[in-house]
């Protein structure tokens, strides 16, 4: 397949062939990645920065170690060492970034929609690696590349449920169109004061009990509980969100034989999940990590080798 | 007026504008009214094709002669119906005849932020979009919240531009709009400011709005309200729906507007006092303000040009330029205002002009500040409107001059005789591209920007004389 695309924003950009090609070109260098030597050449002489203006030590780091095996030179930038600190404003960093040309840009930033403002006045790739409340995209293709081993690549007719903080969870919004598009079922399930609005556009179905939630799913994705969630008052207290949203052995029972968990880390121990759970053979945690060295080399390949640049404007389709 | 004004005794005519296309009433002196039916050339229905009235409602379309003394109009009568010579002669023919235009909100940035805009470029963007008179908000920099800053804003166009457009500040409600003391109201309205405002910062405390309303009606002034409960509104500039649950953006809901409209209509009503709703978003406000209304409340109410014609959907490609508070809301809302402003309900129109520097609007959505900068468009955007016949023309006149003009006591031409001589020649077919070169504004921050419009205004007369 002739990769096109210059940046990656969002999964609504690819089509479902287009995913099943980084999943199978991820799985490529899954293999690479048990061998004794884990370095090839393939981007040798390629430079890649990570910008990250927002915390992050995983993302980065999986970022980091793709780029590397590639042979690609890989150069962070963090919030605290960066100029974003100094007032200077997002466009001036591209731009002092993009006059070093890199071949691409990793991006994660607290704001909705900036990578997309990054591509829209770069040259280079740009790489989204978690944008605000708006898109996780590698998280999205890292998950699916998880369930597709699992599942022996059969989506249609899967249910997956995504449990937890909604509403602030870019995992959630790209896990939906990535599964969706996959012909998977989703289901989602939190507080009301964790949903986001208008769910009703969403093609998903909505729960408020997780037991109901639970029933028969084939997988469920734990989301991270953010503390400051409860100090915002959408939260009572952790103790009754995690009696009352806490995934748990007990509805881990109700699921699907042979349903897995996933949870894109940090875990909160005894929050969103219960300890022994996360732990345990349903739990699929680290194969996730793991996976999302795999995918980002995958994807660094494929962003960093297209043949030719993209046709029309890098913005999302509707 | 005391003069006389009947154009046949006038001795010396200042200003004579022939064969205009105006399509509202003659109000002229009897004796020219009747001069009218002898002349039919100037009948409706004589226009030529193809009509330039087009879907246009009720129209009463007929090509006029405004003649002008003194700055005041002396007669608006059938085109060429009455042989009387002036000292100036203008030929209008193929050009819509409209009153000068009167904006009650806008934000021109001086003192404090003339990088975004300036009295002199504000009123060179209301000259040539047509506005005659123009309110200016109370949050620049130092706040216009003391009467040095009125008169220093009343100076400064004065230099600018003498000969108008008027400027009429709004002062300041509260003390640095901080919202915990009451501005030296009195002061302020003695130094020119025509209303008060919080606008900007809305006013959260019920109290303290209560006692600002008061002591504003002592004063014989509006306070205009920006309604927006500041708790219920984490993320202004988009509205809580569809676009922003997918884009992942945090938003304002439409009830954060509207349970403040309530609020205050019950504050209204009950202190007998009266109040302006300023730049009204959404269905559920207007059913407020009907209700009001309905009630005999003293309420007035504005909405804006692009609540009328954009929605939330322009923000979809994280579009800073469509950031505005409140935010562009749903379809629905944009049909509900526009039956509201035909029906009276929104009493009138005003463009909200908020003009931001280029780089501040180039940055990440949550970073941008929320405002379109809307002199240099409203009239032709709201005029397609009436072109396409979604607006009754009486409606537009009444949002546009008449509503704004009564409320806050400022000059208004009806075309009667007496009139302040404010007038527009429109050339509703000049087609135009939005950009800062097209703009008179300083800044060019509107979700229009390269989109083509069309209509412009081909000559401005104010009190009788030519500004554009």
């Amino acid at each position: 397949m002739q990769w096109n695309h210059k940046d990656l924003l969002d999964i609504s950009q690819l089509s479902a062939d287009e995913v099943r090609h980084v999943l199978v070109t991820a799985a490529y260098f899954r293999e690479i990645n048990s061998r004794p030597v884990k370095k090839v050449p393939t981007l040798k002489g390629r430079s890649v920065v990570l910008f990250f203006a927002e915390a992050s030590t995983r993302t980065k780091t999986s970022f980091d170690m793709a780029g590397k095996r590639l042979s690609a030179d890989t150069f962070a930038l963090a919030k605290s060492s960066s100029s974003l600190t100094k007032g200077e404003t997002l466009k001036d960093t591209a731009l002092t970034l993009q006059a070093m040309n890199p071949d691409g840009i990793v991006i994660r930033h607290a704001s909705s929609g900036a990578a997309q403002f990054l591509a829209e006045r770069l040259e280079c790739s740009v790489i989204n690696a978690g944008d605000g409340r708006h898109a996780h995209p590698t998280q999205a293709l890292l998950d699916a590349l998880t369930l597709s081993r699992r599942w022996g690549g059969e989506f249609a007719g899967k249910t997956v449920l995504i449990l937890g903080d909604i509403a602030h969870s870019r995992v959630a919004r790209s896990n939906v169109l990535l599964l969706t598009k996959l012909g998977a079922n989703v289901r989602l399930c939190g507080p009301r004061t964790l949903l986001p609005p208008r769910l009703d556009t969403w093609p998903v179905a909505v729960y408020s009990n997780v037991a109901k939630a639970a029933q028969d799913v084939d997988a469920v994705m734990c989301l991270r509980l953010q503390l400051e969630r409860q100090q915002a008052g959408l939260l009572p207290d952790l103790r009754e969100y995690a009696r009352t949203f806490g995934l748990s052995p007990r509805h881990m029972a109700l699921a699907a034989p042979g349903a897995c968990v996933l949870h894109p880390g940090p875990v909160n121990r005894g929050v969103e999940i219960d300890s022994a759970l996360a732990d345990s053979a349903e739990s699929l945690i680290l194969e996730q990590v793991e996976n999302g060295v795999a995918v980002r080399m995958a994807l660094l390949y494929l962003y960093l080798t297209r043949k030719s640049p993209d046709a029309g404007q890098p913005g999302i389709p509707a | 007026m005391a003069e006389n004004n009947n154009p046949q005794q006038v001795k010396k005519l200042d200003l004579a504008v022939r064969s205009a296309l105006w399509l509202g009433p003659l109000k002229s002196h009897s004796k020219a009214s009747n001069a009218k039916a002898s002349q039919p050339d100037s009948q409706p229905g004589k226009l030529g094709q193809p009509s330039p009235l087009g879907k246009i409602k009720n129209p009463r379309g007929q090509l006029v002669d405004v003649l002008v003394a003194r700055g005041r109009i002396v007669a608006l009568v059938p085109a060429g119906s009455l042989d009387v010579h002036a000292a100036e002669e203008a030929d209008a023919r193929g050009l819509l005849l409209l009153p000068g235009l009167t904006d009650a909100h806008t934000h021109l940035r001086e003192p404090g932020q003339e990088y975004k805009e300036d009295i002199a470029s504000g009123l060179a963007a209301a000259a040539a979009g047509g506005f005659s008179n123009i309110m200016c908000m109370a949050n620049t920099r130092p706040v216009n919240d003391n009467a040095s800053v009125t008169e220093f804003m009343l100076e400064r166009a004065r230099r600018a531009w003498p000969g108008g457009p008027r400027l009429f500040p709004i002062g300041a409600l509260t003390k640095g709009l901080k919202g915990q003391e009451l501005a030296s109201m009195a002061d302020l309205a003695a130094a020119g400011c025509r209303a008060f405002s919080n606008d900007g910062a809305p006013v959260a405390s019920t109290e303290l709005l209560r006692r600002a309303m008061e002591y504003c009606q002592d004063l014989g002034r509006v306070v205009i309200d920006h309604c927006e409960d500041p708790w219920l509104a984490p993320g202004a500039g988009v509205n809580e729906g569809e676009v922003s649950s997918r884009l992942g953006l945090a938003a304002q809901p439409d009830i954060a507007e509207a349970i403040q409209a309530a609020r205050d209509v019950l504050l209204a009503e009950y202190l007998g006092a009266p109040i302006h709703l300023a730049h009204i978003s959404c269905e559920k406000s207007v059913a407020v303000i009907r209700a009001a209304k309905a009630r005999k409340v003293d309420v007035t109410a504005e909405t804006c040009p692009h609540y009328l014609t954009l929605t939330e959907d322009e923000v979809a490609g994280y579009s800073s330029l469509a950031k505005v508070n409140p935010p562009l809301r749903t379809k629905a809302d944009v049909e509900a205002l526009l039956d509201a402003l035909a029906d009276g309900t929104i009493d009138m129109l005003a463009t909200d002009h908020a003009p931001h520097a280029a780089h501040e609007k180039e940055v990440e959505f949550d970073a941008a500040p929320c405002g379109i900068s809307g002199l240099d468009t409203a009239l032709s955007v709201t005029w397609e409107l009436v072109r396409t016949g979604r607006l009754p023309f009486d409606s537009f006149l009444r949002a546009w001059t008449t509503a704004p003009c009564r409320r806050f006591g400022l000059p208004v031409n009806t075309f009667a005789p007496g009139d302040p001589a404010d007038f527009l020649l429109f050339d509703q077919e000049a087609a135009w591209v939005v950009g800062p070169q097209t703009m008179h504004s300083k800044s060019a921050n509107t979700p229009l920007l390269g989109r083509g419009l069309r209509g412009r205004v081909a000559a401005h007369f104010l009190a009788g004389k030519s500004i554009v």
